[in-house]
């Protein structure tokens, strides 16, 4: 028990002190939240709860990505590389924004 | 935030999610499908009286094509639902188009324009089918000098847009503002919405309950205007690779923009390549699999819902319930010289 409590609280001071994770769920062709601050190295986890198919890509000068075709019920996890603003968009629903401020 | 535990996030995630259940019951509103009262307008382009009487002149006038033939209302004709009834648009000396005309009835209310949406505002959009060669085919340098010849367009546009000329941009701006102008007018739905029962038949009644539900149309077709901006590929097996051309985005290959229902009775041909002639074929092709459902890149929206023929018929029955009364409008005869 000692032993499993001790790598519990290590594996948590591991995770507060290199990378947190964001929890963005999408939810009737929207974001939420809409408006993330990281850090390098935090993971953002994108959750489909909606009935239907989305994406998230990222054209940002700092961080560029593309999910591709996120079905619905799927956790789709993507790692901040670098510091700067990076502007979200589902590629099939363009309404549906989100801005993620990256921090050293 | 800089010590945000996996614990505390998962905690706001739980909250996020205690919200999202209360908002709920706002979905159910059905105030979503009627038209909000204001048409958007950016900051530096506000809608004036002046502004949309020199942006209708402009629309209808021919003399913004290079052999003076064709005008914006060529192809977004309003007595043919803002379109042009033809499968593909005709411009100058007959040259056809890669597309379907659409319709510009509620545009103003679009982020994006054209079936591709590779404009990003009206004004962006407005200035494109002047110079396509298959369109009006007009330099826009040459656009500003000939307009700037004639003496009644100087003073429409000085009170227009005081102190800024004839130019590219207030070309652009003026006619934007005339389009912001076109929007649905009541149409029965929208009296059924607002409580009388007796304005649309039970039949179309059970369109709509298919619509919203067996068919799922609104999964696409959302909200007042009937279109929620969406890309897709609805597999027609043509070679038009649609948005895929703006960028090589895998969700963009075949995707074109989901079309308002709006006036819907009007705008026949449907799809951005105009090989649906009817409501019916359209209602089977999106809510029964498309046409060919191996196409690469095929929506996951666009699967076989079985939908009888009865129901798809139930369906265009509520279709026809989108139809407004016509706009009031008086298109120019006489053009400023
Ligand atoms: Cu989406």
């Amino acid at each position: 028990m000692k032993k499993i409590i001790f790598i519990l609280a290590a594996s948590i001071l591991a995770t507060v002190s290199y990378s947190a994770d964001h929890i963005v769920v999408q939810k009737d062709k929207t974001f939420h939240p809409n408006y993330i601050k990281a850090k390098v190295g935090d993971r953002i986890i994108f959750k489909n709860d909606d009935g239907f198919a989305h994406n998230a890509f990222s054209d940002s000068e700092s961080d560029e990505f593309d999910i591709g075709m996120q079905k619905p019920g799927q956790d789709v996890v993507v790692v901040m590389k670098n510091p700067g603003k990076v502007e979200v968009e589902c590629a099939i629903h363009p309404n549906m924004h989100l801005t993620i401020d990256v921090q050293k | 935030m800089k010590y945000f535990s996996r614990f505390g996030t998962i905690l706001t995630g739980g909250v996020v999610a205690a919200i999202l259940t209360t908002s709920a019951v706002a979905k159910e509103d059905m105030n979503k499908w009627l038209r909000p009262e204001n048409v958007p307008a950016p900051k530096d382009n506000q809608i004036t009286p002046e502004r949309i009487t020199l942006g209708k002149f402009l629309y209808f006038d021919t003399r913004l094509s290079r052999d003076n033939t064709v005008s914006c209302a060529t192809c977004h004709n309003p007595e043919l639902g803002w379109s042009d009834g033809q499968p593909k648009a005709i411009g100058i000396e007959g040259r056809q188009g890669p597309r379907n005309s659409p319709t510009i009835i509620n545009t103003a209310y679009q982020r994006h324009q054209f079936w591709d949406g590779r404009a990003k505002s009206l004004e962006e959009q407005a200035l494109g089918p002047i110079q396509a060669d298959v369109e009006m085919d007009m330099d826009l340098d040459e656009l500003v000098k000939r307009l700037n010849g004639i003496k009644g367009y100087k003073e429409l546009f000085e009170k227009a847009y005081p102190g800024e000329g004839i130019t590219k941009d207030t070309i652009a701006k003026a006619i934007a503002t005339f389009e912001r102008t076109v929007v649905s007018t009541e149409a029965p739905f929208d009296r059924y919405i607002k409580g009388d029962e007796n304005a649309i038949s039970e039949n179309a009644k059970k369109g709509f309950a298919l619509f919203t539900g067996k068919g799922k149309c609104n999964n696409c077709h959302d909200g007042f205007n009937f279109t929620d901006g969406s890309f897709h590929n609805l597999g027609l097996g043509d070679s038009d690779i649609g948005r895929y051309k703006l960028k090589k985005r895998a969700s963009w290959f075949h995707a074109f923009k989901t079309p308002t229902l709006r006036d819907v009775t009007k705008t026949a041909p449907y799809f951005h390549d105009g090989s649906i002639k009817t409501l019916e074929e359209a209602t089977a092709v999106c809510g029964n699999g498309g046409r060919f459902p191996n196409s690469k890149n095929l929506s996951p929206l666009i699967e076989d819902r079985g939908l009888t023929q009865e129901e798809i018929r139930l369906i265009v029955d509520f279709l026809a319930t989108l139809e407004g009364e016509p706009m009031k409008l008086e298109i120019p005869t006489k053009f400023p010289q």
